[in-house]
């Protein structure tokens, strides 16, 4: 990716400005630079230059010309730059794999004309995408969770879900008001207004055990924001509960799995990790599960939890079931 | 304004103007005679060099931004190279979308988390708007993925596409330290969320995919062309090859303890109430991950059979107990504060 190139920029569009402007003759100058993502004064600017520029001879019959009527403006002479440069290799691969993951997206109703988009836009790039080594899966499970989520979505309903929170080993049911279906990394969600929480919260959409649609409108209030997802889904925040694992080589899998806070080599066979837990119950499960090569070091409460829960355990076998040797 | 003077964006538009306007291949000369801006005393060597560097700072500049500078000479007679800017090459050829399909370009184009990524699908948008395409960047579609790259992902899909061999430092959780490998790649693979990079490893002469998150530092590439990428190479099935869909044929019967393990009973192929708790039947693939999975429920959950679960299960157990006597001798659970005497 080209860092941003000044002067260059310039120049791009001032080439673009003018197939802009000829395929549409009367444009309101507002209109032109709101659509191009620049200032009407900035706008202004580049026509000025522009009118200065042409082809050789550089007379008046030379010289890019416009019109301008009130506040709108018709390019009258091009000089030859009547279309746009064609699409670099970054333009290309940003469009092409991003138009490939949408088309990945269990959308019946809006998968045919991505594919077709995709077709064109190939082939109006031409060599810059050809053979595009990249290929995009999304998962394709809840495929069909997902699509009815997104009727919902659309009809703007309120929603009834039976929901599994792992943090608590919970199902719970909640009412909540759909905003939008997103895929990240490699899950699909709801985020929804929750009015349980009276919070916007985001549910995987593979944890919803049970959705009804309700016969009353979705009201997301309007201080509702979006969840910035960009740096993923959990962010663990300073207020949850730090836990201290010791854990061996074959864990240090979890490293990759949860954001840690810090990792530590203590031997070379050996690790400290601290990581946000956000809740107690679910760091024993963690910590069960894990097995023998891994260590509470704190809190406390933690280390006694999991001793506690692996005895009884123990002792549950004892009791119940066939014996084994 | 923007660090470059007016003059100078001014002779490179009339720089594009001149060579798109022109059949004959011009040389630097007669650039200098033509276009507004190179007017310089050919005769006076400071001025003639001064000149020099301008218009190779010029070609670079229309270079950077794809403008397909073509050289060539005019006629054999002519030793000195011209320019000039084939329209063919340059024009972004004719471009109709549907109203949907435009739609769809729009969404697309914004779905990018990675910076160089969505300001390069921003001038793309540009520049089909400026072929006529009119982009409604209000359109949604009911589901949105988010499209994030790790930083190898740009230098390994310029490396396939231009089939270089590169070379970069690979550090899965279990290494100590990162390994240097040496890959032909054929092409990057979004799966499951994550990124990789499938190709030919050379110096394990086989194929192999590597996770674009594990990889620490740079990528460096070889010279183009060095080898060349399988026809019809289905990057997707060798990425799946290696964590394909499970089977799961057995079915487990364990003990649930009344309103507990709810993340357990979720999976439930049968539910039997009982006395002592319910009976709850559960599909497995494999008795250990099972065993791993269960054990995290603690004593809320006892396999009851088949005996490969059941005693995979106690076995970790035991495992767990052994290692927590060894490592804690039976000091008191600290209590919170609140809760002491």
């Amino acid at each position: 990716m080209t860092a941003a190139r000044g002067g260059g920029d310039r120049l791009a569009r001032l080439l673009n400005l003018v197939p802009y402007l000829l395929a549409r003759p009367g444009i309101a100058v507002a209109d032109a630079a709101a659509d191009l993502g620049v200032t009407e004064k900035q706008l202004r600017e580049d026509l000025e230059l522009l009118w200065v520029c042409g082809a050789p001879g550089y007379g008046p019959g030379d010289l890019i010309d416009m019109a301008f009527d009130g506040d709108r403006v018709t390019i009258t002479y091009d000089a030859g730059i009547d279309r746009p440069l064609r699409l670099t290799q970054d333009e290309a691969l940003a469009l092409v794999v991003a138009l490939r993951a949408l088309a990945q997206v269990p959308d019946a109703q809006n998968r045919d004309a991505v594919e077709r988009a995709l077709t064109k836009i190939e082939s109006a790039a031409g060599d810059a995408a050809a053979g595009l080594p990249v290929a995009v899966r999304l998962p394709t499970g809840g495929a069909e969770r997902l699509a009815e989520l997104q009727d919902a979505v659309q009809r703007r309903r309120a929603l009834r879900l039976t929901y599994y929170t792992a943090t608590r080993d919970e199902l719970s049911d909640r009412i909540v008001d759909p905003m939008r279906v997103l895929v990240v990394g490699g899950h699909g969600y709801l985020e929804a207004w929750c009015r349980r929480a009276e919070a916007v919260r985001l549910f995987r959409i593979d944890r919803i055990d049970a959705c009804a649609e309700l016969d009353e409108p979705a009201v997301v209030p309007p201080h509702a924001e979006q969840t910035d997802v960009s740096a993923g889904v959990f962010r663990p925040s300073d207020d949850l509960p730090l836990v201290t694992l010791r854990i061996g080589r074959w864990e240090r899998w979890i490293t990759e799995y949860y954001p840690c806070e810090r990792v530590v080599e203590e031997t070379p066979d050996q690790w400290l990790v601290a990581l946000r837990a956000s809740d107690l119950a679910w760091a024993r499960r963690l910590v069960l599960g894990l097995g023998p090569g891994v260590t509470v070091v704190a809190p406390p409460a933690l280390v006694g939890a999991v001793r506690q829960e692996a005895r009884a355990a123990l002792d549950a076998y004892a009791r119940v079931g066939p014996a084994l040797d | 304004m923007w660090g470059v003077s007016r003059t100078r964006t001014e002779r490179l538009v009339n720089l594009v103007i001149c060579l798109l306007s022109t059949r004959r291949f011009l040389t630097a000369a007669q650039i200098a005679a033509t276009v507004p801006g190179y007017e310089h005393d050919a005769d006076d060597p400071r001025e003639h060099e001064a000149f020099q560097r301008k218009f190779e700072r010029d070609k670079a500049e229309l270079r950077d931004l794809g403008v397909p500078l073509e050289t060539g000479t005019a006629s054999v007679f002519d030793t000195e190279p011209g320019y000039r800017i084939a329209r063919r090459d340059y024009a972004l050829p004719d471009v109709h979308l549907e109203p949907d399909e435009t739609a769809a370009v729009g969404i697309a184009a914004r779905l990018w988390q990675h910076a160089g990524l969505a300001a390069a699908a921003t001038s793309g948008l540009l520049k089909l708007r400026a072929a006529g395409v009119d982009v409604d960047v209000n359109a949604t579609f009911g589901v949105e993925p988010v499209v994030t790259v790790d930083p190898a992902f740009e230098p390994l899909q310029a490396a396939a596409r231009e089939q270089r061999e590169v070379r970069f430092d690979y550090r899965t959780p279990e290494d100590d330290a990162a390994r240097t490998r040496r890959l032909q790649p054929w092409g990057v693979v979004s799966w499951r969320g994550r990124w990789y990079v499938v190709g030919h490893d050379l110096d394990r002469d086989a194929t192999r995919c590597f996770r674009l998150s594990r990889i620490v530092g740079p990528v460096t590439s070889g010279g183009p062309n060095t080898y060349t990428r399988p026809a019809d190479v289905d990057l997707i099935a060798h990425v799946a090859a290696f964590s394909g869909p499970v089977e799961r044929s057995g079915r487990a019967t364990i003990l649930v303890r009344p309103g507990r393990a709810a993340g357990v009973r979720r999976w439930a192929e049968e539910v039997e109430p009982g006395p002592d708790g319910d009976r709850v039947v559960i599909r497995y693939a494999d008795p250990d991950g099972l065993a791993r999975w269960l054990v995290g429920y603690g004593a809320d959950v006892v396999v009851l059979g088949p005996d490969e679960v059941r005693k995979a299960t106690l076995a970790r157990l035991r495992d767990l107990v052994d290692g927590l006597e060894d490592r804690h001798p039976d000091i008191p659970v600290e209590l919170p504060a609140a809760a002491r005497p």
